[in-house]
């Protein structure tokens, strides 16, 4: 396993050997599925479109509808106009969606053509809505085009219809799985608050197996709401990479007041969510989420002797990484490395205040990383279990460490989508799976003579 | 007939007219009366906004030919994605042998300049030279492959120097492959790319010939699953030295030998049909155009080859190996047949499979009504012969077709390298296809339809008329078909299992279908409170969990 890669300090300064990113079209795709009857489109050549799909699929095990300009040489000197509008016609005339949201890519983007001036000279059927992003692939990260695209529901539909504002909050989600924005929508329902929640790929990427086919399933924020968004009391957005950018536009164009939070995902993070839209809107916390949160605690005190003190790796989208970090330190874990293969200083300086405010020393953060290089931190110093993608398999293996998939993309395991690891019982599960994964290795590793029955 | 020319008629209706026009084209339905196949269209544009399997030239080049050499350290010159979607994607197995050390393995590991704004702007080519010399450094590789993506050629990186710079500066190959997504219409475009590549600078460079009585090459065999090496191990047994195979679990020192075989295998028409007939004029190495999908297919495959060499203790082990070997697994899938006999299967895959696996599919008793390819060209629906008419265009003509002329050294007749006279090879040309492939239709039956680059509305809308009971696709149809009801196997990646090539192929194949077929969750997809009446109680004959 990964015998290839040379052993001590290697000079790496520019490119990506195993990279943890990936580019902004797949991120503008994922943020389009969660509007109701939307279909993406992908302004390049057909590879990216087919790329994505494919990429989107592999993690969710379901149906990722997406089309693609089709570009060809010629399109790529002339420029993709009247693909664009070839492709508009086609779409609205075959497939039938509501919506349909177009993202650019390194190419239609090297070349300059104009999204939103093509969009205006072309045939929109009545009722129809054709919203764009630009997602050049060579800035930022897929969490920086999902971003876009969130930016671009809000500048393409939210409007304010007067100066009051209704009592509903908007939660923006960040990249997250279907499973934990149907978590996250089950929480705010049981604080008693109306939710717009956007894009929101619950009911789109979880969708049931039942025996009718549905090309554009029940799930997705409706056009309808995303509009009404401009009409809120709030915005929570949640991951500042992914969802800060259209709360702030939200709050500029619509005059909607939005709170920055981390994604929910440990006890803080929830907390922190619960209370904000308890202090806004002033509701009471139900008896089931306050029992939810006392199991959380009852289990960290149960199991901590599993993992305190237990030195980790973790990887993957900022968003995630920084409120994983954060849980992984209430549950008494030292995060010795903590990398994102997005771009972003914040990152670094966020990372670094958790752990200073926990007294932990000797961390190495980085933000524009790659897993070459959290691969050389481990090999000089190991550490006992690693938290991200399944892009960790490979150096799980080579150095005999334990991995808990979390995060974006999980290739080689099924499920995750669909279970929520944000609020409390995304807690219970993420205690559950680190748990697990160190008294697996226990079990493995004990003498016949330490093996034992409970633990 | 009349039924499925009508169906089609309908499924048409919901188009345009320009594309129902360009569609129309792509179809064919068998028909009794035509005997030859009626002209297809295919290697052509996808229609703006369709939902297509299509990927681009980059995903043919460095995804499919390239990427699978093991001991070739490739680097994707672009942004991030390209170079990160086609990492560890394609099941391609590779492993250390003789020649090839486990730390000249790169397969596992993912290489790309992740270009910025300022590259983008400015140039790659300082960036680009830089990676290469650190990862020389580093990785100390036997040979380097950079392949383009979109923006490179626009913004006119000029890859060739760059490499050919760091080539003299390292000492080692450096090979420059501009694939840029937008060339040609599908993947197919970038197989050409990358096959005159390998073959101007790699093949004829070494002079290792293996030792054997008959040495082959297996080319277009990427490995998936294994499949390589179960046909490997069958044809050893059968008595042959496998030189190298193309270029799945392949190694550049291999490569370097390619053109040291008697004979050339074909077995991915589409992908390799370029270095197959180069190296035939070049060399004089003849190619035959084998199946080892499917053990009717397979034990036809080995006695067409048997017969290549004229040798009477070949083609005694080939028998005995055929024997053995059907012997052995014909009860398994006898089992399996219980379950899969009489079903019928729709194929979208690829640039070959979908006629490879017609014959496996036979074996299990089950038929093929609708098949197509993603990026096939008229030759692999209608035959070679339709190529000397296959017109060019604008899409074509920016893939360089290179004209070779035989190896003033090296170059043989191509019956020297069977070992027999020029009349016996003339002989053996009537009884053996060589240097032919007569494509999908001759195994299609009357009333089953062709379809070429099927998209999304197509397959929804064939699906839910024709009823298939397994769809055989890519990973982007697998849900959607699933989703109607329909089982799916997964044809690029076999839901990672495999291999599904020769004997112990056509064990797991038949198992896998049989699966998906049977597995009990079918039965319960209407809840008890929704059912009209009593399910029947009726259990599937046969295997269940073998």
């Amino acid at each position: 396993m990964l015998d290839c890669v040379p052993e001590g300090h290697v000079q790496h300064t520019v490119g990506k050997i195993n990279p943890a990113k990936t580019c902004q079209p797949i991120g503008a795709m994922y943020a389009a599925l969660g509007i109701h009857a939307c279909l993406p489109h992908s302004h390049g050549s057909q590879g990216c479109c087919a790329y994505h799909r494919m990429h989107l699929t592999r993690h969710f095990r379901e149906q990722v509808l997406a089309s693609s300009s089709s570009f060809t040489e010629g399109a790529s000197v002339f420029g993709g106009a009247s693909n664009l509008k070839t492709s508009i016609k086609n779409i609205f005339k075959i497939y039938n969606p509501d919506v349909i949201a177009i993202h650019t890519t390194c190419l239609s983007e090297t070349i300059g053509d104009d999204v939103s001036t093509i969009i205006k000279q072309s045939e929109i059927p009545e009722g129809k809505v054709v919203i764009h992003t630009n997602t050049p692939s060579y800035v930022g990260s897929h969490i920086t085009g999902f971003s876009n695209m969130c930016k671009s529901m809000v500048s393409y539909l939210a409007q304010a219809d007067g100066e009051t504002k209704k009592e509903q909050v908007n939660v923006i989600p960040g990249f997250t799985n279907p499973g934990d924005m149907r978590e996250i929508r089950r929480i705010v329902s049981a604080l008693g608050i109306k939710l717009i929640m956007f894009p929101d790929t619950s009911g789109v990427l979880d969708a049931p197996l039942t025996n009718k086919y549905q090309m554009y399933p029940d799930g997705g924020a409706t056009v309808a709401e995303i509009r009404d968004s401009g009409n809120s009391e709030l915005t929570i957005a949640l991951g500042s990479f992914a969802s800060n950018a259209a709360a702030d536009l939200l709050q500029e164009k619509c005059g909607v007041t939005g709170i920055p939070l981390k994604l929910p995902i440990g006890l803080k993070a929830t907390d922190d969510f619960i209370m904000a839209l308890k202090d806004w809107f002033g509701v009471e916390i139900p008896r089931d989420l306050a029992v939810e949160r006392g199991q959380v605690i009852d289990t960290l005190i149960d199991t901590h002797f599993h993992y305190q003190g237990k030195s980790v790796a973790i990887f993957g989208d900022p968003d995630h990484v920084i409120a994983m970090t954060e849980f992984a330190i209430t549950m008494g874990l030292v995060p010795k490395y903590v990398l994102t293969g997005t771009p972003g200083k914040e990152f670094e300086a966020t990372i670094q205040k958790m752990l200073d405010d926990a007294g932990i020393t000797g961390s190495k953060i980085k933000a524009e990383g790659d897993l070459f290089e959290l691969h050389e931190w481990i090999r000089e110093e190991k550490v006992d279990l690693l938290i991200g993608t399944s892009y960790g398999k490979y150096i799980a293996r080579k150095e005999d460490i334990p991995l808990v998939r979390f995060g974006f993309p999980i290739l080689d395991r099924a499920i995750h989508p669909l279970m929520p690891v944000v609020g409390y019982r995304g807690c219970l599960r993420l205690i559950e799976q680190i748990s697990d994964a160190l008294l697996e290795r226990r079990d493995r590793d004990a003498l016949d003579e330490d093996f034992e029955l409970i633990l | 007939m009349d039924g499925i020319e009508s169906t089609l008629e309908e499924l048409y209706t919901q188009y345009p007219e320009t594309v129902k026009k360009n569609r129309k084209k792509h179809l064919i339905v068998k028909s009794v009366a035509e005997e030859s196949c009626p002209q297809i269209e295919a290697n052509t544009r996808t229609i703006p906004g369709i939902i297509s399997q299509r990927g681009c030239a980059y995903a043919g080049c460095k995804g499919v030919v390239v990427g699978p050499i093991k001991d070739m350290l490739t680097i994707t010159h672009g942004p991030v994605g390209c170079g990160y979607y086609s990492w560890g994607a394609r099941r391609n197995k590779a492993r250390a042998d003789a020649t090839t050390p486990k730390d000249k393995i790169y397969g596992q590991m993912c290489f790309t300049t992740d270009m910025q704004e300022p590259d983008i702007v400015f140039g790659g080519e300082k960036k680009l030279a830089k990676m290469i010399d650190e990862v020389v450094a580093a990785f100390h590789p036997r040979a380097i492959n950079i392949c383009a993506t979109c923006p490179i050629g626009l913004i006119g990186d000029d890859l060739n120097a760059v490499a050919k710079a760091a080539q003299e500066r390292h000492g080692i190959q450096v090979l420059a492959y501009n694939c840029e997504g937008y060339k040609g219409v599908s993947q197919s475009a970038g197989h050409h790319i990358a096959n005159n590549n390998i073959m101007q600078n790699i093949v004829g460079t070494g002079t290792g010939k293996k030792p054997g009585r008959h040495v082959i090459n297996i080319l277009g065999e990427y490995n998936i699953g294994g499949d390589g090496w179960e046909q490997e191990r069958i044809l050893n047994d059968c008595g042959y030295t496998v030189n190298c195979v193309l270029t799945g679990d392949s190694s550049y020192l291999d490569i370097k030998n390619l053109h040291l075989a008697d004979l050339n295998l074909v077995m991915c028409h589409r992908s390799i049909n370029y270095i197959a007939e180069m190296m035939n004029t070049k060399y004089g190495i003849p190619w035959l155009k084998i199946n080892f999908i499917g053990v009717e297919a397979t034990n036809q495959s080995l006695r067409q080859m048997a017969k290549c060499f004229n040798d009477p203790e070949l083609e005694k082990r080939t028998e005995e190996v055929i024997a053995r070997e059907t012997a052995r697994i014909e009860p398994v899938l006898e089992q399996y047949r219980k379950i899969c006999r009489g079903r019928k299967a729709f194929a979208f895959v690829g640039g070959s499979r979908s006629h490879h696996y017609q014959h496996l599919l036979k074996d299990l008793g089950m038929e093929v009504v609708v098949a197509g390819y993603e990026f096939a060209h008229r030759d692999d629906y209608e035959g070679r012969q339709v190529i000397p008419t296959i017109k060019s265009d604008a899409d074509s003509k920016n893939i360089p077709e290179l004209h070779l002329k035989p190896d003033e050294k090296l170059y043989k007749e191509n019956h020297e390298y069977l070992n027999m006279t020029k009349e016996q090879f003339e002989a053996l040309k009537k009884e053996v296809p060589l240097d032919y492939y007569e494509g999908m239709y001759p195994d299609m039956k009357t009333g089953d339809i062709m379809i070429d680059d099927c998209n999304h509305y197509e397959l929804e809308e064939l699906v839910n008329k024709l009823k298939p009971d397994i769809v055989f696709t890519g990973v982007r149809d697998k849900y959607i078909a699933e989703k109607m009801g329909v089982p799916a196997k997964q044809m690029h990646s076999y839901d990672y299992a495999g291999p599904y090539a020769g004997y112990d192929g056509a064990i797991n194949f038949a198992r896998d279908v049989a699966h998906a077929l049977s597995t009990p969750a079918w039965k319960l997809i209407v809840p008890p409170w929704e059912r009209k009446e009593e399910p029947e109680e009726k259990s599937q004959d046969g295997v269940t969990n073998a």
